[in-house]
């Protein structure tokens, strides 16, 4: 069976990867590329660890392929910090302790980044509705919640 | 997924050439828009099929195009996309506030109202908006373009009215009265991310003395489809939204429904909502068709 030639940019970068046709962006990131920043919670669009950004908008890995990608912009959490620096959201959930096992936090943290770009200055309610498709088994959300209004304070105060 | 390997992908960039790719291939061939129901029954090797079409690349897909007369939105313009449109959203506030119930951000970005519709859930969230608002199905096929109106499209849960190598191009909401409004309501029981215990959609339009000119309302989740409520035209038609008007209107919803009974709600219990909702949903889409 031929694989489809697709090249992206990810993080930035130039990337080309081969891919079946029913290979999810969730599993060529992971198994093509060896980019297992991205978590596999559910396959079915209901836990949202596989969240990352595609041409701007969120989306759940599990549920694009990788065909369907070419010339496609893709972000994922490996390119959220900047080298060293944290990005705000990264810090505040470490200050705010807003992880356990860690398995929801990349997909959190690009919803929360997509959130903020859209609206930097949203109310608690906001915050929880904007991450309804994000599910977390360990923390009890609140401190992510509080991490995430701690970060939008910060990325304002810092513009 | 079992057959992966077998599996192909085309995108076409013309509605020919999907018929004649759905034409050739047959029911194992599907129509790949946004994914989000067809690669979870696909993960959950509930179908197996052995060529997706991605309709994406055709640009009268991915189009919302506007004119005095009506509004023509493209099959794969996904519920995100609706929710920016600002013309959309004023004038058809109800079919942009029921697509963008369609699940979280993430599948918001991907989920297109022709799928919503395709799918053919009973409880799928944009087809009693699309019911109320008289909306017409495009479908092009092997024997040219038809239209069929979105309360006849679905015929069964998962079946539609799509005959062998047709498909959806496109979706178009009707031109409106003056004074006219529209609404969406729907009754899940957590305050995000569920299914459709009852959804309901409303239409109205006024005449100049306050008295409704024209209604239509549909029913979500309380039938084996997404179904018009015609009683209700009559009820509303002429008069004003006074106690005894909405009591008859309850009634004809309750009428309406022939629910399936489960553990996210009986038969009785979706039958009696499904009353409530319809209420509530005529009297927003009649304070819209008056702030007008
Ligand atoms: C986490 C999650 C939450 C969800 N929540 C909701 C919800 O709250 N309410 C709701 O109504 N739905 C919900 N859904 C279901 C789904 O997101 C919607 O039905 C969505 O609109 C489907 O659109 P799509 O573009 O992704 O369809 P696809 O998955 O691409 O297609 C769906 C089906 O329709 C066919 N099809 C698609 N487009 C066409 C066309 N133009 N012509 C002919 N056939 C076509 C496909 O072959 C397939 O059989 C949810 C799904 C997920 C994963
Ligand atoms: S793995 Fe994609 S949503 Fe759960
Ligand atoms: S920290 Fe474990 S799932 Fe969120």
């Amino acid at each position: 069976m031929p694989k489809h030639q697709i090249t992206t940019t990810i993080n930035g970068d130039e990337v080309d990867f081969g891919c079946h046709a029913g290979q999810t962006l969730l599993d060529v990131l992971r198994t093509e590329l060896g980019m297992t920043g991205t978590k596999n919670g559910c396959g079915s669009g209901d836990c949202g660890a596989c969240t990352v950004i595609v041409d701007g908008r969120p989306v759940n890995a599990c549920l694009v392929l990788g065909v369907e990608l070419q010339g496609a912009e893709i972000e994922t959490i490996e390119g959220m910090a900047k080298g060293r620096t944290l990005h705000p959201l990264q810090q505040k959930f470490l200050d705010h302790a807003a992880l356990q096992c860690g398995i929801c936090t990349p997909g959190i943290l690009n919803m929360a980044k997509a959130l903020l770009e859209k609206n930097p200055d949203p109310t608690e309610t906001e915050v929880r509705y904007g991450l309804a498709g994000n599910l977390c088994r360990c923390t009890g959300y609140d401190k992510i919640v509080r991490a995430v209004l701690d970060a939008a304070a910060d990325m304002r105060a810092n513009g | 997924m079992g057959t992966v390997t077998e599996l192909k992908y085309e995108s076409p960039e013309t509605a020919q050439a999907v018929v004649a790719l759905l034409s050739g291939v047959g029911p194992m061939a599907r129509i790949f828009a946004g994914g989000t129901d067809l690669l979870v029954q696909m993960h959950e090797e509930l179908i197996e099929p052995t060529l997706l079409i991605d309709i994406k690349g055709i640009p009268e897909t991915r189009e919302i195009d506007v004119t005095a007369d009506e509004i023509r939105i493209g099959a794969a313009v996904t519920g995100a996309e609706l929710g920016e449109h600002q013309e959309l959203k004023s004038r058809w506030p109800g079919i942009v506030e029921a697509v963008e119930l369609i699940g979280s951000y993430q599948v918001q970005g991907r989920a297109t109202i022709g799928g919503n519709l395709c799918n053919a859930s009973p409880a799928a969230d944009s087809v009693p908006a699309l019911i109320a608002a008289a909306a017409k199905v495009i479908i092009a096929g092997p024997n040219g373009t038809r239209e069929v109106p979105a309360e006849e499209f679905s015929v069964g849960p998962g079946r539609t009215c799509l005959a062998a190598g047709e498909f959806v191009t496109s979706i178009v909401l009707p031109k409106q009265n003056q004074r006219s409004g529209d609404a969406y309501l729907r009754f899940i029981p957590r305050t995000e991310m569920d299914i459709a215990v009852v959804g309901a959609g409303a239409c109205v339009s006024l005449n100049d003395d306050g008295t409704c000119a024209s209604a239509r309302l549909a029913l979500g989740a309380v039938a084996p489809t997404a179904k018009r409520v015609a009683a209700a035209t009559d009820i509303l038609q002429g008069n004003r939204l006074d106690d005894g008007v909405l009591a008859a209107l309850a009634k004809a919803a309750n009428d309406a429904c022939a629910p399936i009974d489960d553990k996210r709600g009986t038969i009785e219990f979706r039958t009696k909502v499904a009353g409530v909702l319809a209420c509530r949903a005529v009297k927003i889409a009649w304070q819209r068709a008056e702030n007008r």
